[in-house]
Formats: structure tokens, sequence, C-alpha cells
């Protein structure tokens, strides 16, 4: 059905200088490639109505190394994401969610920095980035600030940016370790996720899962005991209590602990 | 705002926050694009944006500023993955089929079944089922056809 767009009001930035410019002076809610706002709008479940379109912002499509650390620019697609020979080499888990984002159109358009800015607890990056502890650059006209992804979140879709404050990248440290990553959906593609989680095996495991919470989260409980060297068993025990997903339209919570504990134990095995 | 759509320049002076397809369908009056499920999940209102499939159904018009834009008809047609969905029944009620020729377009040289598969998972069929589609698209490729690909029952 055609969408109403009488009362929607979308300004399309030419540079990240413009649209931070833009923030600084007007409320408007940044639209990238609008995997998720337009189907929100679709369904008329989308309070704001002015928008600002960064679309055209190529300068945050870049992925480079700086030293060791691996810069994503916001605006990158799943499509570039899959397509990277450095994120093939550094975290390739990455490339990996990405393919399961939806189907090649939704990969075409969607971006990181959407995936992170929507706050879904269901995002597929979103784990990945939480278990390599990436780290989320925000900047506004005045300044720019780096905050950690595990401290992005503070509650149910809710983050610490500001109105004025856009993604401009995604720092990624060397990640030492095997890495794992596996989504639990109804289907392979275009799936909401059940259950999400993306692991490192190093000395101290890094462990988050999504779709489990209202955010994204990691187990510290279940990190530690792997990291003192419990056995798995006892690990999918301090899981089983340090979760709590709850019951939803896409699963239940029984199921989705069920099956969290059995993407642990996997974990374990395969990265032996 | 202007862009080219299926080869010629286009103005569009309308709301940017509009969507793509109500754009395509309503004001280009292209209606080989297909709305189904409006929310980027069946595929039935692709287009290509500069080559690439994307759903039209969730993306603001304003966004296509300077942009190649190519829907079905900009096929012509009488493109011949028109006519291998047809010879193989990969058509039924037909919602689906733009979408699904769309993004097929960008699959390269000898693709498997699996890139096949990968190429459409973003697009539903209700009807005609999967295996005559992917067939019309092997024979496109002049691929050989496996077994598993299944085959077309003609009910005359």
């Amino acid at each position: 059905m055609r969408l109403a767009i009488s009362g929607l009001d979308m300004r399309r930035a030419t540079s990240v200088e413009d649209a931070l410019a833009i923030l600084r002076n007007e409320k408007r809610m940044p639209v990238a490639g609008a995997t998720d706002v337009y189907i929100a709008l679709n369904f008329g479940t989308l309070v704001p109505k002015q928008f600002l379109d960064i679309w055209a912002l190529d300068e945050l499509r870049t992925i480079s190394k700086r030293g060791d650390t691996l810069v994503i620019g916001a605006l990158t697609s799943y499509t570039a994401l899959i397509q990277s020979h450095l994120v093939a080499e550094h975290v390739p888990m990455l490339a990996e969610a990405s393919r399961l984002v939806g189907g090649v159109q939704i990969q075409n358009r969607g971006t990181l920095g959407g995936n992170i800015a929507n706050g879904s607890p269901a995002a597929d990056g979103v784990p990945v980035l939480a278990a390599v502890d990436a780290t989320i650059v925000l900047r506004s006209f005045e300044r720019e600030r780096r905050v950690p992804v595990n401290e992005f979140y503070t509650g149910y879709r809710k983050t610490v940016m500001q109105a004025d404050e856009l993604i401009v990248a995604i720092e990624i440290g060397t990640v030492e370790g095997k890495q794992w990553f596996r989504k639990v959906g109804t289907r392979a593609a275009q799936a909401i996720s059940k259950v999400v989680m993306a692991a490192v095996r190093a000395p101290s495991p890094r462990i988050a899962f999504g779709s489990v919470a209202a955010t994204v989260v990691r187990v510290p409980e279940t990190e530690k005991i792997l990291g003192a060297g419990g056995s798995i068993g006892d690990a999918a025990d301090v899981l089983s209590r340090e979760l709590k997903p709850i019951d939803d339209v896409r699963s239940t919570a029984d199921y989705r602990l069920r099956v969290s504990v059995n993407l642990l134990r996997r974990f374990w095995s395969d990265t032996e | 705002m202007q862009f080219t759509l299926n080869g010629e320049s286009r103005e569009f002076d309308g709301n940017p926050a509009a969507r793509l397809i109500d754009v395509l369908r309503e004001e280009c009056h292209l209606t080989g694009v297909k709305e189904g499920c409006g929310e980027g999940e069946c595929g039935a209102c692709t287009v290509l944006i500069d080559g690439e499939p994307v759903c039209s159904c969730i993306i603001p018009a304003g966004q296509v500023e300077g942009a190649d834009v190519v829907t079905i008809e900009g096929l012509g047609g009488n493109h011949p993955l028109q006519e291998l969905f047809m010879n193989e029944v990969g058509a039924q009620c037909g919602i689906c089929t733009p979408g699904m020729i769309m993004a097929t377009l960008k699959l390269g040289d000898a693709p498997t079944l699996d890139e096949i598969k990968t190429a459409l998972a973003g697009n539903l069929c209700r009807c005609t089922g999967y295996a005559a589609i992917y067939r019309a698209v092997l024979k496109w490729k002049g691929m050989p056809e496996p077994a598993s690909a299944g085959s077309a029952v003609v009910v005359q």
C-alpha cells in the first residue's frame, strides 16, 4: 500500500560535515540504507517524521587498517563486508554474520552503522562487535568520542548516542584466537534471529549473545569459568543461570536458553 | 532531482521521503514493480540501483539521486530470462516474477545451484515453487540441471 508521506521531511546531507552541521541545529533521525527505518515507517510504528538522509556520504564507506586496528566506515554495507579482504583476514566472523543478514537486496543496502544505531537486540552484526570488543566512533559538530560497543547500549533500543551525533566508524583491534559465529532462525535467509552467538576462543574467551535479552550481551560469568579452566559442563550450568531470555513472537525463553547452551557447547568443541 | 530510469534521464521533484516503489509505480507507471510484503522480506519489488538488486519498497526515492535505476520494464519484454521463466513454468501467479528476474541479473557466469539460491534467497515465491525458477536460471546461464533442481509438470 502506498506510503503516506505528508508530514515526512527528509533532508539530504552532502558530506559528514554538512550532516553534523544539520544535526547541531535540527532534530533529525539519520537514515542510511533505510532497511530498518522504512520498515517501521511502512508499519506505522516509527515516531520521528524528520529525517537526515546520509546515504550519499561516501567518505563513510571505507575499510582500512590503522596500525593493527581495522577501521570500518559506518556506511559500509553487508555486501562490502562480505567482499572485503581486510574483514576476511581480520574478523572473518563479521563477514559470516553479514552473509546471514536478510537476502542480497538487504545486504546491498543495510549498513554496519545502521545495525548498531537501530539498537535491535536481534542485530546480527552487533554480537560479533561485542565479542571482539569493538569501539564505536561517534562524531558531532564539536567533537569526536569513542565508546566501547559493550557500553553503547543502556536498555532496549536505547544507546548513549546524543541526537547531534553520527556513528562514523567502527574500530576493531587485533583479534587473537579462533572466531566462531552462529545464527539460529526459522530459515537461513530473511529471518530475524531467535538466538545469535559470536565468540572468540582465547585464553580469556569472549562470548556474546543476541536475541536473548533487551540488548546484545556478553556473558562474563561464563567467560570467567572457561578462562579459569573450568569444564564446559560447568560453564553450561553457569550460562543457563546467567542468561535470562524472554518469550516473544519469534521464540520462547525455554527454547532460547536451551539453544544458547547448545551453541556454547558447540563453540567449545568446534574451536578445540 | 535527476536520476536515470531504464536508460532515460528522469526528473523527480516530489517528496524525497516517498518510497521508490511508489514513485516507480504511480508516477512513472512502471507497474511491473510489485509490492508484496512492504518490509523488504519478499523481494517482489526488486529493482537494480547502479546494477545492484535492492528492495524498492524500503528505499527513500531521494536516495536514487544521480543513480541508474532499472526495472523489469527496462529489459524490453523479450529478455531470454523472461522467456525461460515462461517456458520452464517458473511463473504462476506472476507477482514474484519481476523481482526474481531482477535479482537474477547480477549472477556471474557459470553459477552453481547454491549460488543461484543465494542470489534468490531474498525472493519468495508462494505458488509455482523454486525448482522451476532455478531451472530457468540454470538454462539461461547454459548450466546443466542438477537432479535436485526438479522438473516441470505442465498440465494442459
